[in-house]
């Protein structure tokens, strides 16, 4: 277990390092020059050199890549070009909105996903099994800006139940979490259905039934505990598109997260936010997917770690 | 043998996927959804009752607000007076070029890659699923996003864009098939027999790959409307005045309050594209895949 953990995390850390490289590459060949906005349209050919120079983007590729990642091992994650501060600093101010979100959205996911799937294994075959899984390709196919300014229209526009947008109380976190949380829902309602009609099918559930238990309990102590769990450890894996979403989710609603920060650095072409936010998003993917391989075998003994 | 038994045979064979994939009447229902917006596309300079980005006088009320759906503009206009029938008619080529561009692109790297890793193994295998997992470690969207802006948006670089974001799942699928393949005697038989790699690859075990990749290629479409769709939202995809549908909803959003159509119907476009290809696909999945049989 030891072992395996300790290879895991060296892994997971060249893979951070893999993207650092990576992200750093792209935004050094991007053709939008960051000094050019930083100095702005008026300025001399001397000011956008000094600036170059101050910034250290005169050096060589692998000297700024280096300086970067020495600074990044002493948790410095540069300055801002336009804000002037803390990368770190930004992130941390915008991460607690963007977990929030997240916690939220993952609620509403699991909420809508889990419940659906097992009505609908529990009612296999029948209208609303049918009924539920046509629902649940809608809510995979539908785009999540288009879900987001749809319960805007509906919900904030015309019921006037939420507010437009912002942040601050608990009825600003309702819209964009449904938001974010619908598309997946899909997933794990398929995801959820299988697992259950799996476990139905098991001898002990056979077992249960002989024993003459009523079908609620059954059902809820013996067929969902075991059904949910492996649904439940996908979370890990889908972490990755859950954080695509936040860029969207919180443009449309002008939720002040890291989804925004990096949306808005991305236009204004200021590097050090975009290179942060990207590290810290792949921080959270591999996190995700070491979570749940370490609780994969957890859930089922039968899984072993390689 | 005698004709009874031949007889008996023919009614008790199965019929074969394709056949079996038209009476699913959700694959049906997808179907005809993905020909009705291919006839959409094709046709287009026929079938809209105006020129995309002809920009109408009468398509504005007196104050300069866009007209609601009914009337002259059946689905109403944008801001700039623009039929939106005609302009969502269009945006339907934007979205089938990438859908079938990308998305082909995407099947031919990924399965370039997860078959020379699956099959070679040793270093190469390593540092090409090495570098699978490293994308799967990026937050696809914002990567995207990156590229867009890296390359001026074009509609051939945000296809190339998605390509390059969307090809990882296709190479861990492949990279899995192949090498459970490639340790199967047959696959021995063929190189004792002196078979070059090529041959075995594209020969032997390519073939193999068929079902996997029409499903892949399939779902993959659903993925990469939606993405195009998003980035296009953004306004960092595919830029005006070419319509898409991700960028009438963009051109038209700060609007949407007072004319919920101007994204209403675009999304649905996208919403009902996505689906069919998503109905679709997993009809073809439960059809062609042997393991899902029966699991539904």
């Amino acid at each position: 277990m030891v072992a395996y953990l300790l290879r895991r995390i060296v892994q997971s850390v060249l893979i951070l390092l893999g993207v650092s490289f990576i992200t750093f590459l792209l935004l050094y060949v991007l053709p939008a020059d960051p000094v050019r906005q930083i100095a702005g349209r008026s300025a001399t050919a001397q000011t956008v050199q000094n600036i170059r120079e101050q910034l250290g983007l005169d050096q060589p590729f692998f000297v700024q890549y280096w300086r970067y990642l020495s600074g990044l091992v002493q948790g410095d994650m540069g300055r801002s070009y336009l804000q002037k501060t803390e990368v770190s600093t930004l992130i941390a101010a915008r991460l607690p909105a963007t977990l929030l979100l997240m916690g939220a959205g993952i609620l509403c996911e699991l909420a809508i996903g889990l419940s659906m799937g097992v009505v609908a294994a529990l009612r296999r075959g029948q209208t609303s099994d049918q009924a539920l899984m046509i629902a649940s390709f809608v809510a995979v196919s539908a785009p999540q800006f288009v879900v987001s300014l749809l319960l805007l229209y509906v919900f904030a526009v015309q019921l006037g139940w939420f507010p437009i947008g912002g942040y601050g109380t608990a009825s600003h976190v309702v819209l964009p979490a449904l938001a974010l949380g619908i598309m997946g829902s899909g997933w794990y309602s398929r995801m959820m259905r299988s697992s259950m009609i799996d476990v139905l099918r098991q001898d002990f559930i056979r077992t249960a039934h002989a024993k003459g238990l009523t079908r609620s309990r059954i059902i809820l102590r013996h067929a969902l505990p075991n059904a949910i769990l492996p649904v439940i450890a996908m979370i890990g894996i889908d972490i990755g598109i859950f954080m695509g979403g936040l860029v969207v989710v919180e443009s449309v609603f002008g939720w002040p997260g890291i989804g925004q920060l990096a949306w808005q650095a991305i236009q204004r072409v200021d590097i050090p936010i975009i290179m942060g936010v990207t590290l810290v998003t792949a921080c959270a993917i591999v996190i995700g997917n070491l979570l749940a391989d370490i609780i994969a075998p957890l859930i089922d003994p039968r899984i072993k770690l390689r | 043998m005698s004709d009874a038994t031949a007889a008996a045979d023919t009614t008790l064979a199965e019929p074969g996927p394709w056949r079996r994939i038209l009476r699913r009447k959700l694959a049906v229902f997808g179907l005809i959804l993905i020909a009705l917006v291919v006839i959409g596309a094709v046709f287009a300079p026929w079938i809209a009752p105006y020129a995309p980005d002809e920009q109408h006088f009468e398509g504005l009320t007196l104050e300069g607000a866009p007209l609601g759906p009914g009337g002259e503009f059946p689905l109403g206009t944008d801001l700039l007076g623009r039929d939106l029938f005609s302009r969502i008619l269009y945006g339907a080529r934007t979205s089938l070029i990438i859908g079938v561009v990308a998305n082909g692109l995407a099947l031919i790297i990924g399965t370039l890659i997860g078959l020379t890793a699956g099959y070679m193994r040793g270093w190469l295998g390593t540092v090409l699923m090495r570098f699978t997992d490293l994308m799967m470690a990026f937050p696809a969207l914002l990567l995207a996003i990156c590229l867009a802006a890296i390359f001026q948006p074009s509609l051939w670089i945000v296809a190339l864009v998605i390509a390059l974001v969307n090809w990882v799942q296709t190479a861990r699928v492949i990279y899995t098939e192949t090498t459970s393949l490639s340790e199967r005697d047959f696959i021995a038989a063929e190189k004792t027999l002196g078979a070059g790699t090529g041959r075995i690859l594209f020969h032997h075990i390519l073939p193999h790959l068929v079902p996997t990749l029409i499903v892949w290629g399939t779902l993959g479409i659903s993925t990469t409307v939606l993405l195009e769709a998003t980035l296009s939202f953004l306004g960092v995809g595919v830029q005006p005045p070419t319509p898409s549908w991700g960028n009438i909803i963009f051109e038209n959003q700060t609007y949407f309050q007072a004319a919920p159509w101007l994204v209403f119907f675009p999304g649905l476009a996208i919403l009902l594209l996505a689906l069919a290809f998503n109905l679709v696909g997993d009809a073809l999945r439960d059809e062609l895949d042997p393991t899902q049989r029966g699991r539904n």
